[in-house]
This record gives structure tokens, sequence and C-alpha cells, in this order.
């Protein structure tokens, strides 16, 4: 088993990755390691495990900001927002179950590390966009900050948004801050019950065009469907749109979403409670979770135009057998694929490259996730390039090497 | 003038001839200009304080010319100043005397409109409204609305991660962006993200967007669109303190209120902006509030009803909702005219762009006026006072010896103590050559240098608009060194598992 590191403050992480450097070791960063499945497969000499830094340094809610240390648990943030009527509108996910651990172990460096985002990124953004400050340690083992505690602010490099979604291969970060938004008075979920692909397509671009302002827009055929406690019952496949606000706006816009969706399909309603937990099952991909029938399968998340999302997800049905699950208006599609040697990679890479988006292999045994490019392959110069912003924060490749690509 | 800029190269001044030769075969015809009478229009941007006349101007339409003309420079090694509309108000577009100054104005095709995917597909040089007016019929409109977007270009919003009077709600340009095309200094073309969310791997296009034109020149533009508002409707609120007014507004968002629009007006602004637009503004206040709110028209009137609510509770002497467009429209007048509005009491003024925490406005104000008093120089101020983006105008007059400098200094304190009480340098504007030598202010040696670094990445040999953003240049290779202590004892007292 790899030696582990655990600091105890930012003096401590910057003393742990100097002396990696002098020594010419590797680590692998971590916070509790919910994400740790995910990326290629490879090996590092050491350990640094950043959840000794943990603690809530600032939360003004007037202010809309918080700053915490990078290993503080998420659940913590967020029950701590929640009693102040605040959320992180990104909506995070939590991908312990889907990879086969526990809920609720991430850390919110984590959730920074990797640009999680939720479904209601349509309308609030993904991590990066509510990630205003950051103080961390590059692989040179030189403290730097970047950003600041207010939203509006363009004073040097964002460099905030390059740290979202490195996977912790350009800096451990030791202290962030975030932008905190109230929660919406109350929430309801409109299900349009058993459409065909082509009514979909038609259905999301028809609402995301309208004034109902729908805060998420999923599609779950009929198999995931019922594997969801609150749409088991429909028996068939569902879309969903999300109407968060105040009470007289949400009865507004409901009928505002009723009138455009009434031609299309026989129509449901979840209340409030049963709203929230069938959007936590959709940013989760419950359906497809370890534990489940199709928790044995790899499984693909593919970022791409909302109008392709069923065209990728079609083919990959078609040609692979696969299972999906439609969030984003369309555009997040989470493929399920029975398990290959390849994890069907050159299928879904060429489907996804004839429509334009990536893919990332979220899960897959180790020896596929090494055998298999794990992240979308980048054009050659788009590739050296990140190499050369890599070897900007880390010229000696100490922090979490080749975790992204082969070689970086 | 009290930024200095660097010196200009005379070995590439004595290659002028050559230079613009060589541009003038990758560009031919009136794409290239090189006479002094008509470069002079490119002399400075929106901060006229400073001026310098490029080695030569390059005005280019396509992405093939931008690379060669690039690719060219990067081999002879010639300095590149990107522009779009020169409208920056921190110097981003200076030219410099051994530069060459690439125009992107005339880039200004909408190349796409895709309703179903909810973007648009753009040249770097169309205007910022351009893109709201062409996507206006459908009822979509791009949501960014820096104050200068009628003539602002979408690629100079990109560089400069441009603001306006809605991104608390709406966010800035980096939050409404999808994809662009970037050339690199040394001509390498390449497409970032697309018509779908978040990167594929590094985030590329986050750290483009405000990177200020140090890292590549943007050729095409893939931005977000939103459907327009249903309604929206205002609320003019004064207090007999500025306190009051910082009170209400942390009270609105403690509600759970993100109001479309929330701007203060201090008494110099108000009675400079009432003088001229005659928006009905009470001049007995101290501050003024304009709170707007947007959405259905249910929500909106439900949710006005409560700022108002709120606003009494928090002290407040006058408020009036907007019950018609006009009226709106009239209540935004004042606040939108406030920059010339002080135009006409002062011969001159200098615009300041510091962000703080909102609850510290009180305390800025107050150490303000004692500055004020200090250099003899008047103040107004507007704020974006939902996302705390202080704008000073500092009044003064060119013609008079000593009073610019003293209102550049007037302004340079103003920013130190934003930064002081835990804000920043600069909110929407660009540090560019205005606050170049104040990053020390913000940032530590360290901080900056990983900054370098990745420019170093993708400008190694430091030719894409030099002497902006950073107060000393580094070659590269010198920063690149790395300082390992080799030996030294693993950390005795760490915690290993």
């Amino acid at each position: 088993m790899t030696e582990t590191l655990k600091p105890r403050d930012g003096a401590e992480v910057e003393q742990a990755i100097k002396w990696a450097v002098a020594g010419g070791k590797t680590l692998e960063i971590v916070g509790r390691g919910s994400k740790r499945r995910i990326g290629r497969a490879a090996q590092w000499d050491m350990t640094l495990d950043l959840s000794g830094l943990s603690a809530v340094t600032l939360y003004e809610p007037a202010e809309l900001v918080l700053s915490a240390k990078a290993g503080t648990p998420l659940a913590e943030i967020e029950t701590l927002l929640a009693a102040n009527g605040q959320e992180l509108a990104f909506e995070p996910m939590d991908y312990g179950p889907l990879l086969g651990g526990a809920a609720g172990a991430a850390t919110i460096g984590g959730v920074l590390s990797s640009n999680l985002s939720g479904p209601r990124r349509i309308k609030a953004g993904a991590a990066r966009d509510h990630f205003l400050g950051v103080s961390a340690v590059s692989g040179r083992g030189e403290t730097f900050k970047s950003g600041g505690r207010v939203v509006k602010n363009v004073t040097g490099y964002d460099l905030c948004k390059l740290l979202a979604g490195s996977w912790g291969t350009l800096a451990a970060m030791t202290d962030v801050t975030v932008k905190t938004l109230p929660r919406a008075e109350t929430e309801q979920t409109i299900l349009v019950l058993g459409l065909d692909d082509a009514a979909v397509g038609e259905l999301m671009t028809a609402v995301m065009g309208s004034f109902a302002d729908a805060s998420a827009a999923a599609h779950v055929p009929a198999a995931p469907a019922l594997r969801i406690a609150e749409t088991a019952a429909a028996g068939d496949a569902v879309t969903a749109f999300r109407l968060e606000g105040v009470v007289p706006s949400v009865a507004h816009r409901k009928a505002v979403l009723e009138g455009v969706a009434a031609r299309y399909g026989s129509i449901g309603t979840l209340d409030e409670a049963s709203s929230r937990a069938f959007w936590r099952a959709v940013r989760d991909v419950a359906p497809f979770a370890a534990s489940g029938s199709a928790g044995a399968r790899d499984l693909w998340r593919i970022s791409t135009a909302p109008s392709h999302g069923a065209e990728i997800g079609r083919a990959l049905i078609q040609q692979a057998a696969a299972e999906t699950l439609y969030d984003w208006a369309g555009g997040l599609v989470w493929a399920a694929l029975p398990p290959s040697d390849d994890a069907g990679a050159p299928l879904v890479r060429s489907t996804v490259a004839s429509k334009g988006g990536h893919a990332t292999l979220i899960r897959a045994p180790a020896a596929v996730r090494a055998a298999v490019d794990v992240f979308e392959p980048e054009a050659p110069a788009l590739a050296a390039l990140s190499k050369r912003v890599r070897e900007s924060f880390d010229p000696r490749g100490v922090l979490n090497p080749g975790r992204m690509w082969a070689g970086v | 003038m009290t930024v200095a800029m660097p010196k200009p190269d005379a070995t590439v001044l004595a290659r002028r001839a050559d230079i613009v030769a060589a541009l003038k075969r990758i560009v031919p015809g009136e794409g290239v200009i090189a006479s002094e009478e008509a470069m002079r229009p490119y002399e400075s941007d929106g901060l006229t304080a400073y001026r310098e006349l490029p080695m030569v101007v390059v005005l280019r339409e396509k992405t093939e010319q931008v690379s060669a003309v690039l690719a060219s420079c990067h081999r002879e090694r010639v300095k590149v100043v990107p522009r779009g509309a020169g409208t920056s108000l921190s110097g981003g577009a200076l030219p410099l005397g051994d530069g060459v100054l690439l125009g992107m104005a005339k880039f200004k095709r909408i190349r796409a409109i895709d309703f179903e995917n909810r973007a648009a597909v753009v040249e770097p040089g169309v205007t910022n409204l351009a893109v709201s007016q062409a996507v206006d019929h459908a009822g979509f409109y791009y949501a960014p609305d820096p104050s200068s977007q009628i003539a602002c270009t979408i690629g100079g919003n990109v560089a400069e991660n441009s603001g306006g009077v809605h991104c608390l709600k709406y966010g800035v340009t980096t939050n409404n962006v999808l994809g662009c095309e970037l050339v690199l200094m040394n001509g390498e073309v390449l497409r970032l993200g697309g018509r779908h969310f978040d990167a594929a791997g590094y985030d590329l296009l986050g750290v483009i967007t405000g990177s200020e034109g140090l890292l590549g020149v943007i050729t095409e533009v893939t931005v977000r669109i939103l459907k327009k508002p249903e309604s929206a409707r205002a609320a003019l609120i004064g207090f007999t303190a500025s306190e009051d007014a910082g009170e209400c507004v942390a009270c609105i968002i403690g509600a759970g209120i993100i109001p479309g629009g929330m701007e203060m007006m201090d008494r110099p602004a108000i009675k400079a902006a009432e003088e001229f637009v005659h928006a009905g503004y009470p001049l007995d206040v101290e501050a003024l509030l304009i709170v707007e709110l947007d959405g259905p028209r249910a929500e909106v009137d439900h949710l006005l009803d409560r700022v108002q609510d709120i606003a009494r509770s928090c002290g407040a002497v006058t408020c009036r909702a907007s019950n018609s467009e006009d009226e709106r429209l009239l209540f935004w007048a004042g606040r939108k005219a406030a920059f010339p509005a002080v135009g006409r009491i002062s011969p001159d003024y200098y615009c300041m762009d510091g962000t703080i925490p909102r609850a510290q406005l009180p305390l800025v104000l107050r150490r303000m006026q004692e500055m004020s008093v200090k250099y003899e120089l008047r103040v107004a101020n507007v704020f974006h006072a939902g996302d705390g983006n202080l704008h000073p105008l500092i009044l003064y007059d060119a013609n008079k010896p000593g009073e610019l400098e003293r209102a550049e200094q007037f302004g340079a304190d103003i920013l130190r103590l934003c930064v002081e009480v835990g804000g920043v340098l600069t909110g929407e504007h660009g540090v560019g050559v205005e606050k170049r030598d104040l990053m020390p202010a913000m940032f530590s040696e360290d901080d900056l240098n990983q900054q370098q670094q990745l420019k170093c990445a993708f400008d190694e040999n430091g030719l894409l608009n030099p002497g902006k953003v950073f107060p000393t240049l580094h070659r590269c290779a010198e920063l690149g060194r790395m300082h390992v202590h080799a030996g030294q004892m693993p950390f005795p007292d760490l915690p290993r598992f």
C-alpha cells in the first residue's frame, strides 16, 4: 500500500510538495477519495491526503460568500448553507454511489477540482462559475493565490477556472472561496410521459425557449425511470422540467409550461419533496449506481450540444446496447455500456466526434482505464498547449501525473 | 502618465520597412496602415491619458490572415497588441511604438444563430449590442451588458471578461461564453469549447477570458443566448445615509432576492445625473438605490412589494416603484447617463473600478471623502451595489498643472483601499496599463510568477501585448528555473500512514 502524507495546514502541504520535488517523487492528491477511481489508472509514489485541511473559515450569507479549507466535507458546507436558506447553486453531484463508495463523502476541494455540477448547470453554471478564489501549492512547491472573495473581479488571470476541472494535476488547493446563493422558496416538477426521441427534442427546445424558465430539464427512458422511486409508478419514459422560485412565480410558470407541453403527452406533477428527491436521483445518476442492476456496466459522461444528445444516445443504444439518461436539456448524456475490454471507447469517441462535444469514461475497471483514454483526447496543437500549461504549474510532473492523459 | 511602458527596441524599429513589407505580402490592399496620419486614431483606447503611435497597424478579417501575421511576427520577434473597438478603460489596447497593432473590428460577421441550442457564433469584431439585436426577433438576448455595449466588441469583451449592470443575476462574460477560436502568438489556430458545456480537459477558455489579450487572439466566439425576461420593474429608493442603503442591499439579498440589477449612486452623482436628464431623482438624499426585478409579472410584482417593505424597514425616505415601461426606463436614464453627467460638471473625470465586500461600503465612502479633501479633488460614486463593484469618478482638469497626477494618485489610493478591505483592484475594466504597477498590492511575487509562467505556456517570447498587467517583465527561462534543495529532511512532524 502506498504511503500517505496527511498535512494539517497549507504550510505542511507546501513542505510535502517541496520534499517530493526534491526527492523526485510523484504524489496522488486526494481529499476523502470519493472520486479516486475516476481518471486513468496510474501509479504514484505517495498519497497526499488533504482531508486534514478541514474548516469553514468565513461565511457571510448577505455577501453570498463562503471560504473553506480544501478538505472540508461538502456535506458540512451544504448543511451550513441550508441552515441559512442558501445553497451551492451549481448543485454538485455525488459520485460516491456511482463508483461503489459511500454517499456524502465529497470535499469542497474535490468538487472544484473536478468542476462538478448537477441538473441546474443549464441555469446556474458549473462549479467553475462559482469558484471565486483559491490558495494552492503548485508542483514547484510554491504557494500562490488567485481571485478573491468578491464576484466581480478581473484582476490578473482567472486561475480558478484552470484549477476547476484539472483533477489535481496543476496544484494542490489548500483554501477556496465560493459564491453562495439563496435557495428557491419552492419547487415543482412537471413530468411529460412516454415520449419518443423526436418528440423529446422538440419539447425540450420549446420549453427552453419559453418563459417557463426551467432550472432543470431531463429525459429518463423507461428502464432507468423504473429505478427512481418518484417515477417508477409511471411505468414509462419521463421528460421532466423543474420550476423553482417564489410561489406565485412557480404557479404562473407551471401554467406556461403545461401550455407548451400539453400537446406532447400526458402530464404529471411532482410536489416539492418529490421533486427534490427526483432531481437528486438524476443528479447522482442513481439508476446506474454501482449497487444497482446497471452497476457492472462501463459508464460514460458525454457533454454535447443539447440538440445532439438524443442522436448520440440512439447510436450507442443501437450499436452497443447502451442504457442512457439525458440531463441538461439533452446536452448531458449518461451512457452505460455492457462491460468490455475497451468500454466501447472507439464507438463512443467516434460518435461524439461526429456531433461535437466530449466524453469521459467515469466508471470502468482499472485495467480498462489503463488501456483507453479516460478523458477526451485533444487535437495535437491543443494537447501540446495543455502539456505546456501543466508544466507551467508542475514542471517535474509531481502532482497526479498521468491521471488525465498519459505522459502529462 | 505615471506608468512607464517598455522602451521601444531600436533593432526592431530599424527593420520597420522590412516588417511592413512582409505584412503587406500577407495582407494586400488597405489592411496595412503605416502612415503617421492614418495611424493617429489608433494611438490610444478609452484611457486617453496614455497615447503612443504603433509601429504599424494591421486590420484583419480572416483567421488565416491573423494566423499568418502572428506567425510572421513570432519569427521576426515583433510585438503585437490586439485591439477590438478600442473602448478599454485600462489601456489594454495601448499601442507599442515597436509593435504591430492588430485591429479586429472589421471581423464582424454573425456566423450562426442556433436557437435550438441557445447559442450564437460570432466574429470578434461584432459589437456586444449587435449580438442581442441579431436574436431579438425570437425573444432572446446576450446577457452581459457593459455600458459601452453600442461600441465594444465581443472579442474585447472576452479579453476583458466584461460585466455590466445585470451580472449579479446573469453573470459576466466568462459565465456566458461557450467556445472560441484562438490564434496563438506562433500562429497556431485552436478551437476551445463549442455549443456544449464545460471543457474536455483544462478550462483554457476560462483562462483566456479576462486575459487582456496577453495569451492569444480571439477570431470567433460562441456565446450563450437567453430568453428575454417576460417583464421588468424598478424601484427608486432614497436614503439619508449610505449606511442605510448598504443595509438595505444586504437585507434584500438576505431575504433570498437576487435582483436583475441593483445600482447605487451617492449625492454628487445623483445631483449631476438629475440636472442632466431630469429623471425625477430626489435631491435631498445621500444615497439612491435602483433595484430592478425581472421575470414573469406575477413574480416581479410579488418581489417588488417585498423589496419596498425591506427598504422602508431600512429607513428609506423615498420609495417609488415604476408603473410603466417608460417610467422604468426613466429611472435608469439618470444612472446610465451618470458618466456624461459628471462630464458636464468637470472638464475631465477619471473613472475607477474596484470591487469591495459590500459591507465595507460605508467605510470606503468615508475614507474616499477624506482622500477627496487631501487631494483637493471632488469625487462622485456610482456603484454596482449587488456585486460590490465601485466606480468612483474623480473630477479634475487636465489643463491645470498637476491635477491629472493628483487624480491618478487619488485613484491608486482608492484601489489600495479596496484591496485593504478585502476587495480587488479591478472589477470589470481590467488591469491593462492603468493598474499594472498596483498589482503587488494584491499579489505576492509567487502569485505573479505563477501567472507569468502560464503566459509563457502561450507565448514563450512575451510578444503578445507586453507591458500590460504585469509590473515586471521576466524572460520565460528565468521564470522557469526551479530552486530545488535536494536532500532536505521530509518534515519530521507531518503525520504519515
